[in-house]
């Protein structure tokens, strides 16, 4: 997947080198301006997910959110997965791997998708862009999706398996 | 200088601490120095493309484009063009901003707006694949199903609890990002 992202931006940065050097020039200007402008904040954000991940294991966020814990582990399983930003090529894994060991298919679902679109920790980043009002409404309507994504799952998962 | 320093104010902030505190718990402190460099690693694999395709965008797509495909009257059309450029995507949520910033320089409809922020971050056509592997296809199916009607709902609430002035604030601050 990288390789087509950085390839296929790659191909069309030389489009334009080809087409027109200043309006490429300009172009590489603006992205780097909009890079740094956010990545103080984008810093602290990986500092501090780096320091949440180091200190939760599997067995601790096992016994939040085991297949017994109905609905207060599924609310529990949103609060992780809102406070976590984990990338899905490690969560999906994670997330089976806590299935096998004991977790359920509802609070798993609703980990997943609050972990997802509900971001608190990139919270001032998000209010970077669209202000605290929307940054916020976002992401609790977000939080409260991953209730009904959990029940939607733990109803398929129920009746087809 | 000054002003590097007080723009890096809290990283640097958040930094001694964490250095403070992997003094005295080297455990921990080793592993948050491993998951740090995982991400950073996470992050030049996605943002450097993302930042400069944005530029690109922004200097050689005209605004009158992005408006007839994603714009006030671009209907159904936009929703479905919405959905699809931030299922596409690759990268956490927060490489979406700035591309949902460059979308409203160019006068993208809000409703669109949110509903790009909302496939970035929820349906990946990229990570899909991956998720059946991992959780199975009941589970994928139906988180996808249940997702895309989700993330239009959404899309049309907030646009609905937002006051007017408040979104056009929004969108007047993109252009300066």
């Amino acid at each position: 997947m990288n390789i087509v992202l950085y390839g296929g931006t790659a191909i069309l940065l030389s489009l334009s080198f080809l087409k027109d050097r200043e309006k490429t020039k300009k172009a590489l200007m603006k992205a780097w301006k909009a890079f740094e402008n956010i990545l103080p904040q984008l810093l602290v954000v990986i500092l501090v997910v780096s320091l949440l991940l180091s200190l939760m294991d599997n067995a601790m966020i096992l016994r939040i959110i085991g297949s017994e814990s109905g609905w207060l582990g599924v609310v529990l399983a949103s609060l992780v997965g809102s406070v976590t930003l984990i990338p899905g090529f490690v969560a999906f894994p994670t997330a089976a791997m806590l299935l096998k060991g004991g977790a359920g298919y509802m609070q798993i679902a609703a980990f997943i998708s609050s972990l997802m679109m509900v971001g608190i920790v990139t919270l001032p980043v998000e209010m970077k862009y669209f202000g605290k009002r929307l940054a916020i409404y976002r992401n609790i309507l977000a939080f409260c999706f991953s209730f009904v994504v959990a029940a939607a799952i733990g109803y398929t998962v129920g009746v087809l398996s | 200088m000054k002003a590097f320093l007080l723009r890096y104010k809290a990283f640097f902030i958040v930094l001694s601490l964490l250095l403070l505190y992997g003094a005295f718990n080297w455990e921990v402190g080793e592993k948050v120095v491993k998951t740090t460099i995982f991400q950073l690693r996470e992050m030049m694999m996605v943002i450097p493309p993302i930042f400069v395709l944005l530029g690109l965008l922004d200097i050689w797509v005209p605004k009158q484009t992005m408006v007839r495909f994603m714009g006030e009257k671009s209907g159904l059309k936009g929703i479905v063009l919405a959905l699809f450029i931030g299922s596409a995507a690759a990268g956490p949520l927060y490489g979406a901003f700035p591309v949902a910033a460059v979308f409203m320089k160019k006068g993208v409809k809000f409703t669109n707006i949110l509903i790009f922020l909302g496939a970035w971050s929820t349906t990946k056509i990229p990570m899909f694949l991956f998720e059946v592997a991992s959780l199975g296809a009941v589970f994928a199916v139906t988180r996808l199903l249940i997702d895309i009607p989700g993330i239009i709902i959404i899309a049309y609430l907030l646009s609905a609890l937002m006051p007017k002035a408040e979104v056009q604030a929004i969108y007047e601050r993109a252009q300066n990002l």
